[in-house]
C-alpha cells in the first residue's frame, strides 16, 4: 500500500542526483532551482504521508493536514535549513569538511538541558494533573535544548577566550562536550526516569512540529540566513589562511565571534524543537560544494535549502517505512550521514 | 631612492620567540621607488620580520610606521588598502575558484558589506592578465598546481593595489619565464612608486633588485645596492661561503650572479 509510491520517490531521487553529478561545474541558480523543485516535490509528499497511506484527498482529510502534517512538513524543512547552514557556518569557520555545528558545546548543553527539566519532572510530576505536566513538559524541554545549546556553546567560547584561534576553540568544545555530558550522566545516575525521555529527545524527531514550533524555525531563519550571507566573504577570506585574511583588513575575531553566534543561535533553535539530529549539518554543505559552488554567499544558502530537503526526505521516510509506527528521524539522518561519511572516506583513500 | 618620505619604517623591532630572538633589533625603511629583497639562510627570521612589517604580529619592542603613522593606529581596512602581504604558500586551500580568490584583494576597497564596482573587476582582470592566469580563473583553487596557484595568489596581492608590497617567497614553484614575469611586473611596480620588499630565495634573482637586504639570526647585517662589494662580502658569509658572486657582462651592463661552491 504505501511501498509503492515510497519505491517511486527514490528512483526519483536518484535521477536528480546522477543529474547533478552528470553536469559537474553547475550554476548556483540552476542548482538552486533544482534543490528547490526538489524541496517542494518532497513537501506535497509530506502533505500526503500519512500513517494509513499516501492521500492528499481535500475533504475529510483537510484538518488532519493542517493541523499535523502541514507544521510537520514546514517544520521539517526549516529545522533541516537551520542545521545545513549552521554546518555550512562551521566547515568554513574550521575550514575543515568534518566541522559539525554540534562541535561547539551545542549538543551536550542541549542534552544536559533536557535532562535537568526530566529530573524536575520526576520530582514535580506527581503534584501535576497528568496533561498539564505534558504541556509543561514540552515547553521545558525545548526551552531548556535552547537554553542548554546556548548554554555549552557560550561555555565553549568562555572556555576558549573568544573565537579568535580555531584550533583552541574546536578544543574547548571538545572540553565542554565531555564535562556536560559527564554531569548528564550525573544526573540520570540519580534520577532514572530521565533516561528515556532523554533517548527520545536526542534521537531527534520530527514528529511534535506544531504550528508555534514552525513559526520560531521560520523566524530564526529569516535572521539568521540574511546575516550569515552578509558576513559570508569573511569565509571566503579564510580560504586563504587566517593571517591574509587578517592582512585583508578584516576584523577576524569579531566576525569569527558574529558567525559562531549565528551557528548557535540557528542550532540551538533546531535542536530545541527537532532534538539532536545528526548528520544534516555535516552532509549538506558538500551537496553544494561538490558541484562546483565555492563562494559562501551562495554556499550558505544552498546549503540550507539541501539541509531542509534532506530532512523533509528523512521525516518522510520515517513516518512511512515502518507505518503506522514511525521511526526516529534522527535514526535516519544518522544512516544516510554515515553512509556518506563511508563514501568521502572511499574517496579520499582512492586518491 | 626618489627622495621621498619613507612610504614603511620599522624602529628597533625585537620579537622572541620560545626564548630564541627571532627578530633582533631591526630597523630599516621602505621609500616609494623601491624595489628591494630581504635574503637569508634559513630560520634567519624574514618571514617573521615581514609580518612584523606587514602588522600580523606584535614586536615585543619597536614599531612600525606605515606613511608617517603608527601601523597599529590605522584602521584595519585602511591599512590593508596601503599595505598588501602574501603568505609562503601552504595556508591557502580550499574549492574556492581564482577569480573569487584574486576578487579578495579588492576587499580593502570595497568593505566586506560593498560589492566590487567596474573598477574593481578591472584591477582583477589586469592582476591576473599580470600574472598569467586568466586562462585558469574558473577552476578552483585546490585543483591547480602549485605555480597556477601560487600566480593566482600573487594576482590577489597584486590586485590590492597598495602602495607597499610585501611578499613572501613569491617566486616559489614558479617556473622560470614566469618568475622572469613576476621579477619585471615587481620592478615595474616600484617605478611607478611602490615600496615593494620580497623575501626571495634565490641569490641570483635577488642580485637583480635595486637593494638587498641580509638577514642572519634575527639581525639585519648588511644593507645595500648589489654593486656594493660589502654587501656582497656580507651575503656569501651569511651563507656559509656556498656561493660566490661573480660579475658576468650582459646585454644590459653587468650583472651579478651566485656561482654555486663546488
Amino acid at each position: 500500500m504505501n511501498t509503492a509510491p515510497s519505491a517511486r520517490t527514490s528512483p526519483a531521487a536518484a535521477t536528480t542526483v546522477a543529474a547533478m553529478a552528470a553536469g559537474r561545474r553547475r550554476s548556483p541558480l540552476a542548482l538552486a532551482l533544482g534543490l528547490g523543485g526538489l524541496a517542494l516535490l518532497l513537501a506535497l509528499l509530506g502533505l500526503a504521508a500519512g500513517a494509513q497511506g499516501w492521500s492528499l484527498a481535500w475533504g475529510d482529510e483537510a484538518d488532519l493536514i493542517t493541523a499535523i502534517r502541514a507544521p510537520r512538513t514546514l517544520g521539517a524543512l526549516l529545522a533541516g535549513a537551520l542545521l545545513g547552514l549552521s554546518g555550512a557556518i562551521a566547515q568554513g569557520l574550521f575550514r575543515n569538511p568534518l566541522a559539525d555545528p554540534y562541535l561547539l558545546g551545542s549538543a551536550a548543553g542541549a542534552g544536559l538541558g533536557v535532562v535537568l527539566v526530566l529530573a524536575a519532572r520526576g520530582l514535580l510530576g506527581a503534584s501535576l494533573g497528568l496533561a498539564a505536566s505534558g504541556l509543561l513538559l514540552r515547553l521545558g524541554l525545548v526551552g531548556a535544548a535552547f537554553a542548554g545549546a546556548l548554554f555549552g556553546m557560550a561555555l565553549t567560547l568562555v572556555l576558549a577566550r573568544g573565537a579568535g584561534r580555531p584550533m583552541v576553540l574546536l578544543l574547548a568544545g571538545v572540553v565542554v562536550g565531555v564535562l556536560l555530558t559527564a554531569l548528564s550522566d550525573l544526573v540520570i545516575l540519580l534520577s532514572p526516569e530521565a533516561l528515556r525521555g532523554k533517548q527520545v529527545f536526542l534521537l531527534g524527531s520530527t514528529s511534535f512540529f506544531g504550528w508555534p514550533s514552525v513559526v520560531a524555525l521560520a523566524a530564526v531563519l529569516a535572521l539568521a540566513l540574511p546575516l550569515a550571507v552578509k558576513l559570508s566573504r569573511t569565509l571566503d577570506a579564510l580560504v586563504l589562511g587566517e593571517a591574509s585574511a587578517a592582512s585583508l583588513g578584516l576584523p577576524l575575531p569579531r566576525l569569527r565571534l558574529a558567525l559562531v553566534a549565528l551557528m548557535a543561535l540557528a542550532t540551538g533553535t533546531a535542536v530545541a524543537q527537532a532534538g539532536l539530529v545528526a548528520f544534516v549539518g555535516l552532509v549538506a554543505p558538500p551537496l553544494g560544494r561538490r558541484r562546483g559552488v565555492a563562494r559562501h554567499g551562495a554556499l550558505l544558502a544552498l546549503s540550507a535549502l539541501a539541509g531542509g530537503a534532506l530532512l523533509l526526505a528523512a521525516d518522510i521516510a520515517a513516518r512511512t517505512v515502518i507505518a503506522p509506527q514511525e521511526l526516529p528521524v534522527g535514526v535516519l539522518t544518522a544512516v544516510f550521514g554515515g553512509g556518506y561519511l563511508l563514501w568521502l572516506l572511499r574517496q579520499r583513500m582512492g586518491r | 631612492m626618489a627622495g621621498t618620505a619613507s612610504l614603511l619604517q620599522a624602529e628597533a623591532l625585537c620579537l622572541r620567540l620560545g626564548g630564541r630572538r627571532v627578530v633582533n633589533a631591526v630597523s630599516l625603511a621602505l621609500h616609494g621607488g623601491e624595489w628591494a629583497v630581504l635574503v637569508g639562510p634559513n630560520g634567519a627570521g624574514k618571514s617573521t620580520l615581514l609580518q612584523l612589517l606587514a602588522g600580523l604580529r606584535e614586536a615585543d619592542s619597536g614599531t612600525v610606521d606605515l606613511a608617517g603613522r603608527r601601523l597599529s593606529h590605522w584602521p584595519a581596512r585602511e591599512r590593508a588598502q596601503r599595505l598588501a602581504w602574501l603568505s609562503q604558500q601552504g595556508e591557502a586551500d580550499g574549492d574556492i575558484a581564482a577569480h573569487d580568490v584574486v576578487r579578495l584583494g579588492r576587499l580593502p576597497r570595497h568593505g566586506l558589506f560593498g560589492a566590487p564596482d567596474a573598477d574593481d573587476e578591472v584591477a582583477v582582470a589586469a592582476a591576473m592578465a599580470e600574472t598569467a592566469c586568466s586562462e585558469f580563473a574558473e577552476r578552483r583553487l585546490n585543483e591547480l598546481s602549485g605555480g597556477e596557484r601560487q600566480r593566482v595568489l600573487l594576482a590577489r596581492a597584486l590586485a590590492v593595489g597598495s602602495p607597499v608590497l610585501l611578499l613572501d617567497e613569491p617566486t616559489t614553484h614558479l617556473d622560470a619565464p614566469h618568475q622572469r614575469a613576476l621579477l619585471r611586473s615587481l620592478a615595474a611596480r616600484a617605478r611607478r612608486g611602490a615600496a615593494v620588499l620580497s623575501v626571495l630565495h634565490d641569490v641570483t634573482l635577488a642580485l637583480a633588485a635595486d637593494r638587498v637586504l641580509v638577514m642572519d639570526q634575527g639581525r639585519l647585517v648588511a644593507d645595500g645596492a648589489p654593486a656594493d662589494a660589502t654587501l656582497r662580502a656580507a651575503l656569501v658569509t651569511v651563507f656559509g661561503a656556498s656561493f660566490s658572486v661573480e660579475c658576468v657582462s650582459s646585454p644590459a651592463g653587468p650583472r651579478w650572479v651566485a656561482l654555486p661552491a663546488l
